[in-house]
């Protein structure tokens, strides 16, 4: 009893001050949202839209777009580039209501705008989200339940996971969404009563990442269900959920 | 003269595939269920259709004991194989692999059911004669079944009740008392190795990184191996050492979020949510290194990403002291705790028996007193130069398998301290050549789950034929299904976190 009363004294308070006070500093190297600096790229350079594991760059007459939606924020672009064009930002902010949205010019990103007045008094001071993963690695699962950690305590916003679709508000998807999960995912969705919100988290769920084009998976989840909110990243950063939950609260 | 019938490699030593001796297929049996009846483990046992229409039966078994990896393959004339399960049981996952990836029938094996229900990879040749239209209907299986007037059955998942991966589990029970437990996986398939082959391509190692997003360093190491092998490339020792600290890395942060679990599933709040913070602050001294909490992008053929410079070292082995200490107050109170023991001792006890005719790997295995472990069995990389000490237990239950966790992250975060203080100069990256054709190699990582086996084959062109993966979950979901024996189905939750396997790393 003393000891564990002793362990809670040493732990000490540990939940972040965010969003009323600044965010937690994120390590130097952490890859958030890419620039690209345009007016350093050599003529016909093509180098990161090659290198791009997943395609996420396409260069054309209308210039460079990167698809957030299908970056894996690695460092194989800024290897490739011969000119120092593409740096990674400390930004942690990246999510998007739509996909288009996510078709990035290199320069500024719309983020995610709230949810309409009216849905908004019906599930922003409470809501409940039913997580799938369907096909997910195991990653952005564990970035998620750390939002349930005392250092996020996701709970103070009035969001929860829960464990029935019938209690929830709202689908949260995970992963490339396998051929074996697509009915599961489906029969959850169906399961949950309206309105309801479909939130995408991570580069699987969004566009199939790194597994696109697989036979066995059907490259995300928009292409099944009506998304709300996509948060890219592989994984996101417990941050850039929040980030993202928030905004689509109207809370930021 | 078993001899004869196995060539013998190291970890991370690439040979001629001609070197591999082809085996009629009863001599191959012989040899593999002798092998194994001397104590030997079968680290992967796999088909390789890549060579003229016919399937090849690969063998690897290890011998921890003398450092040795035996291979020896088998032609199979026709579509059907004698299985070795009635004589070996830790064949048996791999065999319904077998017949579920090449159409192969192993005749007289037990329970020959499908494991992650896809498509054959002969098209046309299916086991269970499925055609195109009508796909694998994913977990519907002949589930083994009790019956009797006061026997029920219980059904969980695939989806389950929190953030976690999905599965299905049958439970046979006679009130509390489960009988039996079927565990039947494959809803996280994402076609992995079919991808492989052909490969590398830029996108290989990213994949790689994603077959069990908690155990990216393991596998782009175990990768990174093979390939280097493949390539003659030696990897800087600067670059081993820093591989070294991110594995270590990796494994104190997944044990720490263990024990916090495990505390979590018997109601004690305080170790669950001081280790569900620590964790976070180990997941965030490998986002320091290589800027992904989960090591994404630090591990590359020929050495890896990222250089630790004298700040960061020193960041580094501070902020690791502090997490340490933190993580030590959390978890002793877990072994003063009387409620705590009750709950964790005697439960879900596995034989030392059971776990080696079931050839388990990892904390499960070392937890029932059989002590395998790679980094010390078979070292590569930093642990050719370091000792990891295995720690064992004996009584093969929770408490043995939660109590071994924190004597895991005891020495792993002496071994990183003891790394990053004698940070050898040098570069971290050499540049890997081409891979060599018709090569095999065996690539071993003692990954937080147990060992990691990769097994690369390439054509005559220094491409992938195969790549075969093999996660420690897959030789383990057979040890949970054995711990529930006789137990009550109220405390799933806690075996199931006790050994907290992958199923995307099963489900490839």
């Amino acid at each position: 009893m003393w000891q564990a009363i002793r362990a809670r004294w040493t732990q000490g308070h540990r939940t972040i001050s965010y969003p009323a006070g600044p965010a937690p500093a994120l390590p130097d190297r952490f890859r958030g949202l890419p620039i690209v600096d345009r007016s350093k790229c050599l003529d016909e350079c093509r180098s990161c839209a090659e290198a791009c594991p997943t395609d996420a760059i396409t260069i054309d007459s209308r210039g460079l777009r990167l698809d957030l939606g299908r970056c894996l924020f690695c460092v194989d672009c800024r290897e490739a580039c011969p000119a120092d064009a593409i740096q990674y930002t400390q930004d942690y902010r990246l999510a998007t209501r739509t996909r288009e949205d996510l078709l990035y010019d290199g320069q500024t990103l719309k983020l995610a705008e709230a949810l309409d007045r009216k849905t908004r008094r019906v599930l922003g001071r409470s809501l409940r989200l039913r997580q799938v993963s369907a096909g997910g690695s195991g990653a952005e699962e564990a970035d998620l339940n750390v939002l349930g950690t005392i250092v996020f305590d996701l709970a103070r916003f009035g969001v929860q996971f829960v464990a029935s679709p019938r209690h929830a508000d709202g689908l949260v998807v995970t992963g490339p969404v396998s051929e074996n999960m697509r009915s599961a995912l489906l029969e959850t969705y169906a399961a949950i009563p309206p309105p309801k919100l479909v939130i995408a988290v991570g580069a699987e769920a969004i566009s199939g990442g790194v597994f696109r084009g697989h036979g066995e998976v059907h490259d995300g989840c928009a292409s099944l269900l009506p998304v709300d909110l996509f948060i890219p990243g592989w994984p996101p950063h417990p941050l850039t959920i929040l980030d993202g939950l928030l905004r689509l609260l109207g809370r930021l | 003269m078993i001899d004869d019938c196995l060539l013998t490699v190291r970890n991370g030593q690439a040979v001629a595939r001609s070197e591999v001796p082809t085996l009629p297929v009863e001599e191959f049996r012989r040899a593999v269920i002798e092998t194994v009846s001397t104590g030997k483990t079968i680290a992967a046992l796999f088909g390789d259709a890549s060579s003229e229409g016919a399937v090849d039966f690969y063998v690897v078994l290890a011998d921890n004991r003398r450092a040795e990896l035996l291979v020896s393959r088998a032609r199979l004339e026709g579509d059907s194989f004698p299985s070795l399960t009635p004589d070996c049981p830790q064949a048996h996952l791999f065999e319904r692999e077998i017949a579920e990836q090449f159409g192969v029938r192993i005749e007289g094996h037990p329970w020959l059911k499908p494991v992650r229900f896809h498509s054959s990879y002969r098209p046309g040749r299916d086991t269970r004669a499925r055609s195109k239209k009508k796909p694998a209907a994913v977990g519907v299986i002949d589930f083994y079944r009790v019956d009797g007037d006061e026997i029920h059955e219980v059904g969980v998942g695939p989806v389950h009740a929190g953030i976690i991966e999905p599965g299905h589990f049958r439970f046979q029970c006679h009130g509390e008392q489960v009988l039996h437990l079927e565990i039947s996986l494959g809803y996280q398939h994402r076609g992995i190795e079919r991808a492989l082959a052909g490969g590398p391509t830029k996108r290989t190692i990213s994949m790689l990184e994603a077959v069990a997003g908690d155990t990216s360093i393991g596998h782009a190491t175990a990768y990174c191996q093979a390939v280097e092998a493949l390539a003659d490339c030696q990897v800087p020792i600067r670059a081993d050492v820093l591989r070294g600290v991110t594995l270590e890395l990796e494994r104190l942060a997944n044990h720490t979020g263990d024990l916090g679990a495990l505390a979590g599933d018997v109601g004690f709040l305080p170790t669950a949510s001081f280790c569900g913070r620590v964790r976070g602050d180990f997941l965030n001294l490998t986002a320091l290194i290589c800027g992904s909490r989960f090591g994404r992008g630090m591990v590359r053929p020929g050495g890896v990403a990222f250089d630790v410079d004298e700040r960061r070292r020193s960041q580094c082995l501070e902020r690791l002291d502090q997490a340490l200490r933190d993580v030590t107050v959390a978890v002793e109170l877990l072994w003063n705790s009387a409620t705590v023991q009750a709950r964790f001792e005697g439960a879900g006890r596995i034989s030392r028996d059971d776990c080696l005719a079931l050839g388990m790997v990892g904390p499960a295995a070392r937890a029932c007193g059989v002590p395998v472990d790679v980094r010390n069995d078979f070292p590569a990389g930093i642990f050719r130069f370091v000792q990891a000490p295995i720690s064992t237990l004996p009584t093969g239950d929770v408490f043995a398998r939660a109590y071994l966790r924190w004597l895991e992250i005891e020495r792993s975060a002496l071994l990183i301290r003891e790394q990053l203080q004698a940070l050898p100069e040098g570069p971290t990256r050499a540049a890997p050549a081409a891979m060599g054709a018709g090569k095999l190699v065996v690539s071993l990582v003692e990954a937080w789950r147990g060992q990691l086996c990769h097994v690369a084959l390439t054509d005559g062109h220094g491409r992938f034929a195969r790549y075969k993966v093999v996660d420690p979950s897959f030789h383990n979901w057979a040890g949970l299904a054995m711990a529930l024996r006789d137990q009550q189905i109220s405390d799933f939750p806690l075996f199931n976190k006790s050994f907290n396997l992958s199923y995307c790393g099963h489900d490839l």
